[in-house]
C-alpha cells in the first residue's frame, strides 16, 4: 500500500488540510476546512456501505450522533479525558453496530434501507426520551471541559487537528479495505450477492463487519463535532439532513471511488457555503440538493469520476 | 374494562386509516419493485389539498377526496416519467435515491414556501356513544371510506381487465410484455394509483390529526410497518397490518407516554422486518 502513488496523495491532502489554516492562523480557512473534513469522514465511511457492499444506508448520522452524545456524556457527566472519551465513544458505537448489523443485515437491498430508517427515527426517539442524556433539551458543556487543553481558542485547534486526522483514517481506510480481500468480497456483493455467496465470500460476516468499520470513525468525527459546539440536542445529532447530504456527496463524486468521495465532499462544502450565503438560495439548499442528486441518479450514475475515468483513462490506474 | 375496549375500537377505526395509507405504497413496491419515498410527501400534499380546499374554497372535508385522488393521479404519472422510468433494470439502490430526491425536491419547496406550522380542519360529524365513550363522528367516517377505497381498489384489481394487467405485470412483467401488455403504461398507471392513494389517505387522516409539513415521515414510516406487517406487495395484506398497527396503538396508549409510542413502533418494525422478511400476514409473495 505504502508504495503506490495514491497513498502518497492521501497523505499530501492531509498535509494540505493541517497545514494550510496554520499558515496566517486563518480562523476562517479552519472552520471551513473542518467542516470539510467532516464530510469527507462521513462520506468515505458510508461509502464503505454504498459504494463497495451496494448497501444503501439512510441513517449512517446514526453513528454520528450516537458517538457525539456518548462522548460528551462522558467528558459531562464523568470528568473523562476527552481522547478516552472519544475512544470509548467509537468503540461502544461500533460494537453497537456490528449488533444491529448482525441482525438487519440478513435483510437484503431495499429491505435493509428501510430498516436503517427505522433505526435512525427510533433511536433518536429514545435519546430524546433517555433523561441521563438531558432528554429533548440535550447536555451543555461547560468552557471548564477545555482547560487541560490549554484553554477553548487552543482547544478549538486541537479539535480541529484531531479532525483532520480523523479525515485522514478514513481515507487510508477506503483505500486499505479496496485493496484488500476484504474488500474484494464487499465489491462482490455489490455487483450480485448471491453469486458471491456461491463463490465463498462470507456475505452476512462480511456485511456486518463493514457496517461495524463503517461506524467507527463518524462517532469520533461526531465526539469532535459536538464537543466544538459544546451542546447537543437530539434533533442536531440525529438530523436527516446531514445523512442526506452525504448520500448526494457520494453520487456526486461517484460511488465506490475514494478520490471522488472526498472531492465531492469538498465541491458540495463549497456549494453548501454558496447556497447558504446567496439570498435567493439560503432557503432552497435542500431543494438544489434534491435537484442535484435526481439529475446524477438519473444521467450520470458514475458520478464526477465515472466521468473523469471515462475521458482520462489513465486516471484510473492513479486515483482510486 | 370498558376504556380497554374503547382504545381497541379507535385503534381499529385508525388502523383501517393506516391501512389505506400504506395501500399506495405497497401497490407501487409489489408492481414495480420500487419503494416510493416520496410516499409521505404525497400524502402530505393530501392534507394541504385538504386544508386549502375547505379553508379557501369553503369545501366540505369529504367533498375534497375527489378532486384529491384526480390530482394524486397526474402527480404519480409525473412521478414515474420523472424518476422512476429510466430506472427500469438498474439497481434497487438507484430508484430508492430517484424518489428519495424528489421526497427531498417537494418537502424542501413546501417548507420554504410554507413553513412548519401547525395546521388543523376541524370537521363536525355526530359522534357515536358507547356508554360513557363517545366515538368521534371523523374516526368512524375515515374508516369507513378507508375501507370502501380498498374493498374498491380490490376489485378493480381482481374483475377489471386494467386490474388484471396491473397484477401481471406484478407477478411476471417480461411475460406480461409477451402478451402484448403494454408495461409502460400499466406502470405509469399503477404508480398513479399509488400516489393517488396516498393523496387520499392524507385527506383522512387530516380530517382526524393535525400535522404539519413535515407529518408525512411520521405516516411514511407507519405506512413502512403496515407494509411490513402485511407483506409487500399485498394491498389486503397491508389493510390487515394497518388494523394491526392501529390495535397496538390503541392499546399501548393508555399505558406508556405518547413520546415512547415512536420508540416501540420502530422497535416492533424492525424486529418483524429481521424475524418476518416477507410479512406477517402475508403467505407467500406477490399475492397482489
Amino acid at each position: 500500500m505504502v508504495r503506490q502513488p495514491f497513498f502518497w496523495i492521501i497523505s499530501a491532502v492531509i498535509a494540505i488540510f493541517a497545514i494550510l489554516p496554520v499558515l496566517g492562523n486563518n480562523v476562517e480557512l479552519r472552520e471551513s476546512l473542518i467542516l470539510a473534513a467532516l464530510y469527507i469522514t462521513l462520506a468515505s465511511n458510508l461509502n464503505l456501505m454504498l459504494g463497495y457492499a451496494g448497501y444503501i444506508n439512510f441513517g449512517s448520522i446514526v453513528f454520528f450522533g450516537l458517538g457525539g452524545y456518548i462522548c460528551v456524556w462522558l467528558v459531562n457527566a464523568h470528568a473523562w479525558p476527552l481522547a478516552a472519551s472519544l475512544l470509548a465513544a467509537a468503540i461502544s458505537v461500533s460494537l453497537l453496530a456490528l449488533l444491529f448489523g448482525l441482525g438487519i443485515l440478513r435483510l437484503r437491498g431495499a429491505f435493509f434501507a428501510l430498516a436503517t430508517i427505522g433505526i435512525n427515527e427510533a433511536v433518536q426517539a429514545f435519546v430524546e426520551n433517555f433523561g441521563p442524556w438531558g432528554g429533548s433539551s440535550g447536555i451543555y458543556l461547560s468552557q471548564a471541559v477545555f482547560q487541560p487543553l490549554g484553554g477553548p481558542a487552543q482547544a478549538l485547534w486541537v479539535i480541529y487537528f484531531m479532525m483532520v486526522a480523523t479525515m485522514g483514517f478514513s481515507l487510508y481506510l477506503s483505500y486499505a479495505i479496496k485493496t484488500s480481500k476484504f474488500g474484494l468480497g464487499l465489491l462482490a456483493i455489490g455487483q450480485n450477492e448471491d453469486a458471491a455467496a456461491i463463490l465463498g465470500v462470507p456475505t452476512p460476516l462480511y456485511k456486518a463487519l463493514v457496517y461495524s468499520a463503517s461506524a467507527f470513525l463518524p462517532a469520533i468525527a461526531g465526539g469532535l463535532y459536538f464537543l466544538k459546539s459544546a451542546f447537543i440536542q437530539p434533533s442536531d445529532a440525529f438530523d436527516l439532513t446531514l445523512s442526506t447530504e452525504v448520500i448526494v456527496i457520494i453520487m456526486l463524486g461517484g460511488q465506490g471511488t475514494i478520490t471522488g468521495v472526498a472531492l465531492g465532499a469538498y465541491l458540495y462544502e463549497e456549494l453548501r457555503g454558496f447556497l447558504l450565503t446567496s439570498e435567493t438560495f439560503s432557503n432552497f439548499q435542500l431543494v438544489v440538493a434534491g435537484v442535484l442528486l435526481l439529475l446524477i441518479v438519473q444521467f450520470f450514475p458514475g458520478g464526477l469520476m465515472g466521468f473523469i475515468y471515462r475521458r482520462l483513462p489513465w486516471t484510473q490506474k492513479v486515483f482510486e | 374494562m370498558l376504556g380497554i375496549l374503547a382504545s381497541i375500537i379507535d385503534g381499529l377505526l385508525v388502523g383501517l386509516v393506516y391501512g389505506l395509507a400504506a395501500m399506495g405504497l405497497t401497490l407501487i413496491w409489489g408492481v414495480m419493485d420500487v419503494i416510493n419515498l416520496t410516499h409521505g410527501a404525497m400524502i402530505v400534499a393530501g392534507m394541504f389539498a385538504l386544508y386549502w380546499l375547505t379553508s379557501a374554497l369553503g369545501l366540505s372535508a369529504y367533498a375534497a377526496l375527489p378532486p384529491v385522488m384526480i390530482g394524486g393521479f397526474c402527480a404519480g404519472i409525473l412521478l414515474y416519467w420523472i424518476a422512476l422510468h429510466r430506472m427500469i433494470g438498474r439497481p434497487p439502490l438507484m430508484s430508492l435515491l430517484s424518489t428519495f430526491s424528489v421526497n427531498l425536491v417537494l418537502i424542501g419547496v413546501g417548507t420554504a414556501l410554507w413553513g412548519t406550522a401547525l395546521f388543523n380542519v376541524e370537521v363536525s360529524v355526530p359522534g357515536l356513544s358507547l356508554g360513557r365513550y363517545t366515538f368521534p363522528g371523523p374516526h368512524i367516517l375515515a374508516a369507513v371510506l378507508a375501507a370502501v377505497i380498498a374493498c374498491l381498489l380490490y376489485l378493480f384489481l381482481h374483475y377489471t381487465r386494467l386490474g388484471k394487467a396491473i397484477r401481471a405485470v406484478a407477478n411476471n412483467r417480461e411475460a406480461a410484455e409477451l402478451v402484448a401488455i403494454p408495461t409502460t403504461r400499466v406502470l405509469a398507471l399503477s404508480v398513479g394509483i399509488g400516489v393517488a392513494l396516498a393523496g387520499v389517505s392524507g385527506v383522512l387522516i387530516g380530517t382526524l390529526f393535525p400535522f404539519t409539513l413535515l407529518s408525512g415521515d411520521a405516516y411514511q414510516l407507519k405506512a413502512f410497518i403496515v407494509t411490513v406487517l402485511g407483506g409487500l406487495g399485498n394491498p389486503v395484506g397491508a389493510l390487515i397490518g394497518g388494523v394491526a398497527l392501529g390495535l397496538l396503538e390503541g392499546v399501548v396508549a393508555p399505558f406508556v407516554p405518547v413520546s415512547w409510542t415512536l420508540v416501540i413502533e420502530f422497535t416492533l418494525f424492525v424486529v418483524v422486518l429481521i424475524a418476518f422478511p416477507g410479512g406477517v400476514f402475508a403467505s407467500r409473495r406477490g399475492a397482489l
